[in-house]
């Protein structure tokens, strides 16, 4: 189908433990467009990121989510990952033991094979990895060391990318990818995501800052509310939100009920 | 054959020894004579220990007594059994011994030809350390240990390591005692001394394994029984690497002890894995005799089956400033048994210790047990001493971790089994015995 979304999530509902987190939330990505997610600590948006891409511990209780036509919900994580969905972790989990490099080529041949690609040995896949250490400005050092572990912050979020540009996906979320880094880094990792975007790919920022979207330019701007996604704007909602802070939405909302 | 009865079972196993040709010297063969009376008048007074026995409590020997052992013959192998077992690392430094006799044939000592080392079997030494001998064998001996007298009063030949004070080999020596199965069950004593004189420096690796074919964890044949004894002493300033290797097969009884011996200044490390047999059970018992000494032990036993995998570790201190590391874990699956129980005792005289105690523990399946026991007994009152224990599945954000990178539940479920390995494993200084293990590891957890 042409012109079909990348992603459309429609009334979507979450519980976590029997406690309702997302009420409702309606949202649709096309090929192409840059979206952003902005709203208050604990109004669900990381939990929106990881229902997306199959977290367990996150309970569907209604609505529908249809990713290229497919719906996702049925979907295991590994499925949803093959298929082009990709989550920057907004707490990227240090995994002691497992080698980084070694990780990042297990994931990369997943999805060659997934793909039915050519999986690469251990010498290639270095090559290509030093090809894409520079799109974060990585030191190759951080492939010998255990996954994350001991990472800064601002290395893990670049670990994220790095990974995010190895698997090239089709949905890439970023959960505040922003959160951690210096200002040198924020744009070199911004600079990162630009270089990935492609006419048939989309980007979902969770973030509260304007600072990342002002080298990210966003096409849209949502604001979650209580579990749903209560507004919705271009790149200017930001700026006004930054503004205005949050308390207007309080004022809406009760007028609302 | 009449069956071993449970009450004079440890005198029916002695017994068993009794007839043994010893190949010594008359010198040695004296000294030696003189430890084996010894020891079987220690036997003598022991029963094989039962649940009541505070250190065999989880650990269960009823199986073992059930066996009607007979001592393994002397069996010519060829050398293409090597195969399996030859270390790169290691492959002209290796003393190999074949049901607990030397194995001159197997064996490539070519690169260890400096005057200053020793490394062959206890009836080939010469004149010069026979006199000292007695000073380092059978030294200390407890007397509440059964399955040390028994090998202690069983011992025909031993591997030996000797280094002169000052020499340095950076050469691994791997140590390799293989079984080779009769149509009984076998039972066999392999006997280690290791000398580290003054400031010396050396590394080695026991390694324990069978003769079979495939993977050898299936039982196929008649059990077997491998009661080793490991003595290792390290004078001052002297540091030894020690790796040991259970890889016994799937129908092995494997009991050991280890003892360290550490005077002034000296640094012991040992890396101890345990992957195989039906039952195994390691202690592992380090005594402090200077100041200022090191001591790295760390473990990892992994079991699945019905497999019981028991370390006991001790460490006596008796001198101030002793450091202490040790990390245990074990991995265990289906109905697998794991013990571990490390005691460190630090009374007044050893102040300024330092020691930290971790075990952790990956249970894989609901029917797994571990019990763990730290047991620091400490009277110093200047000491830092650490310990803990854990116990858990994998972590389900981990697993989610991996998966939304694309693996499957399966490979990431490994992968971190895998890496709770590996930090046991990469502390070993050998690469091609880390893939072997890795290798093994992996290929057990895929079941
Ligand atoms: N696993 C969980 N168990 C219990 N509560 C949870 C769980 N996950 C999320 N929540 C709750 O759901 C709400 C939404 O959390 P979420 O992490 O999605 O917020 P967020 O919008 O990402 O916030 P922040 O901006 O601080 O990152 C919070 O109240 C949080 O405590
Ligand atoms: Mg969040």
């Amino acid at each position: 189908m042409m012109n079909q979304p990348i992603l459309s999530v429609r009334n979507l509902t979450v519980n976590v433990d029997n406690t309702p987190i997302l009420k409702g939330v309606n949202l649709e990505i096309n090929a192409g467009e840059i979206h952003a997610i902005m709203g208050r600590n604990g109004s669900g948006k990381s939990t929106f990121s990881k229902v997306l891409t199959g977290h367990p511990e996150y309970e569907v209780t209604g609505g529908e989510v249809i990713y290229k036509g497919e719906n996702l919900l049925e979907k295991e994580p590994e499925e949803r990952a093959l298929a082009g969905i990709f989550l920057a972790f907004q707490y990227p989990l240090e995994i002691p033991g497992v080698s980084n490099l070694d990780f990042l080529r297990v994931a990369y041949n997943a999805r060659c094979k997934y793909l039915k690609l050519e999986e690469l040995d251990a010498f290639d896949f270095e090559d290509l990895v030093e090809e894409k250490l520079d799109i974060v400005k990585m030191d190759s050092a951080f492939l010998a060391r255990s996954l994350n572990e001991g990472f800064s912050g601002g290395e893990k979020k670049r670990n994220e990318i790095l990974q995010m540009a190895l698997l090239e996906p089709t949905l890439g979320i970023l959960d505040e990818i922003d959160s951690g880094l210096d200002i040198d880094a924020l744009r070199i990792v911004s600079e990162g995501v630009n270089k990935l975007r492609k006419p048939d790919n989309a980007f979902l920022l969770i973030t509260h800052y304007q600072r990342l979207l002002d080298y990210i330019t966003p096409d849209f701007v949502h604001v979650m509310y209580q579990g749903k996604i209560v507004m919705s704007g271009d790149k200017d909602l930001a700026l006004e939100l930054e503004k205005k802070g949050y308390d207007f939405l309080e004022e809406e909302n009760l007028v609302a009920n | 054959m009449t069956m071993l009865k449970s009450d004079t079972y440890s005198q029916d196993l002695l017994q068993l020894t009794e007839n043994q040709t010893l190949d010594f010297n008359s010198n040695l063969a004296s000294l030696v004579k003189e430890i084996r009376v010894k020891s079987a008048n220690n036997v003598v007074k022991l029963n094989i220990p039962s649940d009541k026995d505070e250190d065999w409590r989880f650990t269960d020997l009823s199986d073992l007594q059930k066996q009607n052992w007979c001592l393994a013959n002397k069996t010519d192998l060829n050398s293409f059994v090597l195969d399996g077992f030859i270390l790169e690392e290691a492959s002209h430094s290796r003393l190999v011994f074949v049901n607990g006799f030397y194995a001159a044939n197997l064996s490539d000592i070519s690169a260890l030809s400096d005057e200053n080392i020793y490394v062959g079997n206890l009836s080939n030494l010469d004149e010069d350390k026979i006199g000292k001998i007695s000073e380092y064998l059978s030294k200390n001996e407890p007397k509440n240990e059964v399955f040390t007298a028994l090998n202690s009063a069983g011992i025909t030949d031993a591997f030996v390591i000797w280094v002169k004070a000052n020499t340095k080999i950076v050469t691994p020596i791997h140590l390799l005692h293989l079984t080779a199965r009769e149509n009984f069950s076998c039972f066999t004593q392999p006997r280690i001394l290791v000398v580290a004189e003054a400031h010396s420096n050396l590394n080695f690796i026991e390694y324990y394994g069978a003769v079979a074919s495939g993977c050898s964890d299936s039982v196929k044949q008649n059990y077997y029984l491998t009661n080793a004894v490991t003595e290792i002493h390290l004078q001052d300033n002297a540091e030894i690497h020690h790796t040991r290797i259970q890889r016994e097969s799937g129908d092995c009884f494997h009991i050991a002890k280890t003892t360290a011996f550490q005077d002034k200044n000296s640094h012991y490390t040992i890396n101890e894995v345990s992957l195989g047999g039906k039952f195994y059970r390691h202690n592992l018992h380090i005594q402090q005799q200077g100041e200022e000494t090191q001591t790295n032990l760390n473990g990892l036993t992994m079991l699945q089956g019905k497999q019981m995998g028991d370390t006991h570790s001790e460490v006596s201190l008796t001198k101030p400033h002793g450091t202490i590391n040790q990390l245990h874990k074990f991995i265990i699956d289906d109905s697998g048994r794991g013990v571990f129980n490390g005691k460190i005792h630090v009374p007044k005289l050893a102040q300024l210790t330092n020691a930290t105690q971790l075990n952790r523990n990956l249970l894989l399946s609901s029917k797994a047990r571990i019990n763990t026991k730290p047991e620091l007994q400490i009277t110093a009152d200047n000491v830092k001493c650490a310990h803990g224990a854990t116990i858990s599945q994998l972590e389900a954000d981990e697993i989610f971790y991996l998966r939304s990178r694309g693996l499957n539940e399966y490979d990431a479920r490994h992968l971190l089994m895998d890496a709770f390995a590996a930090e046991i494993i990469d502390k070993i200084p050998y690469e091609s015995l880390k893939h072997r293990l890795t290798q093994c590891v992996t290929c057990r957890t895929l079941e």
